[in-house]
């Protein structure tokens, strides 16, 4: 095969559509969310959706730029990459800029650049080419700290600026591990965990402790043969799970900020009180009361492009960022914002398949850990427009309006997508 | 495995969204309504409002801009409500009731908070406007009434209730509708259609434009002017003549069934139903329940109808054939079965045949004959049947179908009636020998009254009698201009107008005649009853008059009925005589009847059985004499809120 002569086809096309799809898609919907009056230039410099086009255009020379690198250069430059972003999420605490109480901006003129969009891609390349190592063994446990800890810098750096929601993300790179032979044990423990912290708030300690009994003591009489769980062992765990689901709510009631406590309160319906329920979503859930009307008034088909009268009205707050997807829902109704699940679906799968498929150990992890980053942020943000998870502000790739993220994801992706083509070269 | 949970998490994940968009958004979903849009304001552009003309094409009923502060509670902001309420003229305490009340009604809807602004009040209010947020004015028009007369004919509007904003959601909180008279009976008609303007807001509630362009916007059609069949002359002179009286006037031209006029006494100026002062002045002549100004007497009022329905007996007869115009009836002071006397009567020559039976109002005569039409069958159930049926052709004892929006069905009653009260076959013709006279179980408004003469004077058929002439390029209903024709042959009329026409010639009008018209009536005198401290005590007998004229090709028919005014020329006689006379002539020729009705009051009369001190009726009573009546003024309301003395001598 000569290979020279299919250089420009190698890349993987569906991932580019998908990718092209998304982004235009997107800015559409930034035009709608986002303009105020008559449209009368796409590159209208004073509307958001004009500066967005221009990032548009910028993100095509980079994608270009990081086409042309040659792939080895992210495995080896790794390593700095990463601390180059932890650096500039360092800097932040002393020449960054306050928006709207999270310091997670560097200003340059009237440009803001946020670095923990960059950070992402810096991540994931950093945990590939750690997990990549010869040397790196998930089942031990020392190897899973250091794992870990990669992923905790930045994470801490982040809350630090007040950034819960970004904070969030980097959870995603428990997939990467479980994917990369983090023993059954996690994810038990993971499961139990998110499951014992819901309990624990929606049904109080009592009824938690008696749930969990139940499930212990059935593991203990139904596996006593094959493994078994001695007596000792089960209460003992019992008394970790009964402590963990105190310290949550604890946790809840004692270190959460009242906005946050507000927000899970609405989320499991914990407030029986209607007068403070009224007084609770008029202060927190307006966004959400607003978006999902917006959502659920465009119907099978939606109102159409730009015609959305919530969307015109701004009745949704920070509808061109965060909240992009009600957009989608009024204008484009359940047909299109199905289509856009799809999408994001499809992208997500395809980065995996295409995961499995690499040779190389660290492409694999790297892949991984971009699907995953790109979940979490679809998960997180989609089903919170949605009022399915309580309020996060995270942005949805390709969709929120932003230089910084738009950029972020893109070379997250294409770095893979460069990584991709490059396949055939790792014998 | 390893490999499949994210997997796995990515399509659970997706499909649970897809699951819940499907539910928000086709599962939750209404129907989609720009009308339900919050995002979305509504600016209704209230049309004129049709104007009402007399027959003549005299402009009674206008328009006048009035200006309602409303409210969104939802969107008021603190305000200075010491300002505010200075301004609009409330107190405190009423601010808070006002804004709670349209709270209550809905956060989100405007209500009316405070209705029909003064133009100096929208003046000074109008530049502070924008310092109350969730408030504003809505332009409305109110009516302005040329005239003082007719309030029970016009009628008048009022703001929609709850009731009728469920029912008939094209009205608003605040929109007006016809309450009474021709408003009510023609408010599809006068209320036109009012424009909508669909205006973007955004979530601060500040408006950003016209919804897609004005695309859905529409204009408010006019409502369309009527014409009503009222002769507002006619109907002025009926109201005067009837003031410092109880009682109805209905007169009827009985070529076409067009009301011209309904007086009804007392009755009050619309132009207090008009404003701010509506729900005190309505309240007030609601409340009213001896003099009852808003019950409109010649529509609602059920009386005895007393002699004149003397003549529906003589065409039963007749029609019946078991009486001839010359059979003769000794009349010794009364009926007499057997000795004894089932109804007396009043002096005048004996025996009697039909003519003079009408023209001198003999009771023996007809019972007589009244007896004869129920005897005619071995079954007293079925000639009373048949009786009633004759009755009934007349527009009696059942709803005429007129074009205003109350009545009452009268009463004829028939075989079942008295089965009913006596058990079947346990009555006979002597039981119920009253209706032969227009007392006993027999009932009618005035308004059926003046039909029955229109009837009698078309020898056979009447119209619908109806109030609405013409309306703006449209017909009116078919209904009123097809005749509806009795059960008596025409060949039978002519014996009984010449007896009526003879009421005046010789009978018991004799003094009423008009020089240079033929005029056919029928006087009566209905005894009456009412209860004091649970005891029937008898009042002063009511005085009825029904006439038409001229005697061929009548041009009015009417029918006069004056509470407790005794015989029936005293009252209800002279004043169906000036009014035919007003009709036709169009002046009045005899000034000394006219002043005679115009000085002489009931008012007296009206007030002994609430004085709690016995009293005297019929010929022991004086008739109590005032100052000569002046016609209303127009626009001078206190003129003519004749209720006033009454309620205050009563209280």
């Amino acid at each position: 095969m000569n290979r020279e002569s299919h250089r420009g086809l190698k890349f993987d096309w569906i991932t580019i559509v998908l990718f092209l799809l998304l982004v235009g898609f997107g800015w559409l919907n930034i035009m709608s969310a986002s303009h105020e009056g008559e449209i009368t230039s796409y590159f209208d410099m004073s509307q958001l959706y004009g500066k967005q086009l221009v990032f548009l255009g910028l993100t095509f020379v980079l994608i270009i730029l990081i086409l042309s690198i040659e792939a080895k250069f992210y495995e080896r430059f790794a390593s700095i990459i990463y601390i180059i972003a932890m650096l500039a999420l360092v800097g932040l605490f002393i020449f960054g800029k306050d928006v709207n109480g999270a310091r997670s901006w560097y200003g340059i003129g009237s440009m803001t650049i946020q670095p923990s969009e960059f950070a992402k891609f810096a991540t994931a390349l950093a945990v590939a080419k750690y997990m990549s190592d010869l040397q790196t063994d998930m089942n031990t446990l020392k190897d899973q700290l250091r794992a870990v800890a990669i992923i905790i810098v930045p994470a801490i750096l982040i809350l630090l600026q007040n950034d819960a929601g970004s904070t969030l993300v980097y959870s995603s790179f428990f997939f990467v591990f479980y994917r990369e032979g983090l023993q059954q044990i996690y994810l038990a423990i993971a499961l139990s965990t998110i499951i014992l912290a819901v309990l624990g708030l929606k049904f109080g300690i009592i009824i938690t402790g008696i749930i969990a009994a139940v499930m212990i003591f059935g593991i203990y009489f139904f596996r006593r043969k094959k493994k078994g769980l001695s007596i000792v062992q089960s209460v003992v765990i019992l008394l970790v799970c009964v402590s963990f689901s105190a310290g949550v709510k604890l946790f809840y009631q004692h270190v959460l900020k009242p906005h946050q406590q507000n927000r899970i309160s609405l989320w499991l319906r914990l407030e029986k009180d209607p007068a403070k329920l009224e007084q609770m979503k008029k202060e927190e859930a307006y966004n959400l009361i607003q978006s999902e009307q917006a959502i659920s008034s465009g119907g099978w088909t939606g109102k159409g492009f730009l015609q959305g009268t919530r969307t015109t009205g701004k009745f949704v707050p920070e509808q061109e960022t965060d909240y992009i997807f009600s957009t989608v829902g009024e204008e484009w109704g359940f047909i299109g914002s199905s289509v856009v699940v799809l999408l994001f679906m499809a992208l997500i799968i395809r980065i995996l398949y295409l995961a499995e498929s690499q040779k190389s150990q660290f492409s694999r992890v790297y892949g991984y850990g971009v699907a995953s980053i790109f979940f979490i942020h679809f998960t997180i943000n989609t089903g919170m427009v949605m009022g399915l998870i309580p309020t996060v502000g995270i942005p949805l790739p390709f969709f929120s309006y932003g230089g910084s993220g738009l950029w972020g994801f893109t070379i997250l992706l294409f770095i893979f997508v460069k990584l991709d083509s490059n396949k055939i070269n790792e014998w | 495995m390893r490999k499949l949970l994210l997997l796995l998490t990515v399509i659970t994940v997706g499909l649970l969204f897809i699951a819940r968009l499907f539910y928000l958004q086709v599962y939750k979903k209404e129907t989609y309504s720009l009308f339900e849009d919050n995002a979305i304001r509504k600016v209704y552009d209230y049309p004129k409002r049709g104007y009402v003309y007399d027959r003549n094409g005299k402009l009674l009923v206008a328009n006048q801009p009035s200006y309602d502060v409303m409210v969104i509670p939802r969107e008021v902001e603190p305000l200075d409500t010491l300002e505010f309420c200075a301004l609009l003229k409330i107190t405190k305490e009423e601010f808070k009731k006002k804004y709670d009340r349209a709270y209550n009604y809905s956060p989100r809807l405007p209500s009316p908070f405070v209705p029909q602004l003064s133009k100096t009040d929208y003046a000074v209010l109008q530049e502070k406007m924008r310092k109350f947020e969730g408030f504003y004015i809505q332009k409305r028009s109110l009516r302005d009434y040329q005239t003082s007369i007719g309030a029970n004919v016009l009628g008048d509007i009022g703001e929609v209730n709850r009731r009728i904003i469920e029912k008939k959601p094209y009205y608003k909180m605040g929109d007006l509708i016809g309450k009474q008279g021709v408003e009510l009976s023609y408010e599809d008609v006068l209320k036109g259609v009012k424009g909508i303007k669909f205006i973007q807001k955004d979530r601060f509630n500040k408006d950003i434009g016209p919804y897609k362009e004005g695309k859905f916007d529409t204009l408010p059609q006019p409502g369309k002017d009527i014409k009503i069949t009222i002769d507002s002359k006619l109907q002025e002179y009926g109201e005067l003549l009837m003031t410092n009286k109880r009682g109805g006037i209905v007169a009827i031209d009985p070529a076409n069934g067009e009301i011209l006029a309904l007086v009804t006494g007392p009755s009050y100026n619309p132009n207090l139903l008009v404003g701010r002062e509506r729900n005190k002045n309505f309240s007030r002549l609601f409340l009213d329940t001896i003099a009852r100004p808003t019950w409109d007497r010649g529509l609602q009022a059920q009386y005895p109808p007393g002699s004149p329905f003397k003549v529906i007996n003589a065409l039963i007869g007749l029609q019946e054939g078991v009486v001839d115009a010359d059979d003769k009836v000794t009349c010794r002071m009364g009926y007499y079965y057997g000795s004894r006397r089932l109804t007396g009567c009043h002096h005048h020559k004996s025996p009697v045949d039909m003519n003079n039976g009408i023209a001198q109002s003999c009771n023996a005569y007809f019972v007589s004959t009244y007896r004869k039409i129920i005897d005619k069958y071995d079954d007293a159930g079925k000639g009373m049947n048949i009786w009633a049926n004759h009755a009934k052709s007349f527009g009696l004892g059942n709803y005429l179908g007129y074009d205003l929006p109350v009545g009452q069905k009268g009463r004829i009653p028939d075989g079942d009636y008295y089965d009913r009260a006596y058990g079947d076959n346990r009555w006979g013709s002597t039981y119920i020998v009253s209706n032969a006279i227009g007392q006993g179980e027999v009932e009618a408004t005035p308004i059926q009254l003046a039909n029955m003469a229109a009837a009698i004077g078309n020898r056979g058929y009447y119209y619908t009698p109806h109030i609405i002439k013409e309306i703006e390029g449209d017909t009116i209903p078919s209904k009123y201009t097809t005749p509806k024709y009795t059960t008596i042959d025409k060949r039978h009329f002519e014996p009984v107008i010449e007896g009526m026409f003879d009421v005046y010639n010789k009978g018991t009008a004799a003094t009423l005649r008009i020089p240079g018209i033929d005029i056919c009536g029928k006087t009566g005198t209905a005894e009456n009853f009412i209860k004091i401290d649970g005891e029937k005590t008898q009042l002063t007998d009511h005085s009825i008059f029904v006439a038409f004229a001229p005697k061929d090709n009548p041009t009015i028919a009417i029918a006069v009925f004056v509470e407790n005014g005794y015989w029936g020329s005293r009252f209800a006689g002279r004043m169906a005589s000036l009014m035919i006379e007003k009709y036709i002539k169009g002046e009045i020729t005899r000034t000394d009847m006219e002043h005679w009705i115009l000085t002489h009051s009931l008012e007296n009369e009206y007030a002994k059985p609430y004085s709690g001190e016995p009293f005297k009726i019929n010929g022991e009573t004086t008739l109590q004499v005032i100052e000569k009546v002046q016609p209303p003024k127009d626009n001078d309301l206190n003129n003519s809120i004749k209720i006033n003395a009454n309620s205050t001598n009563q209280n």
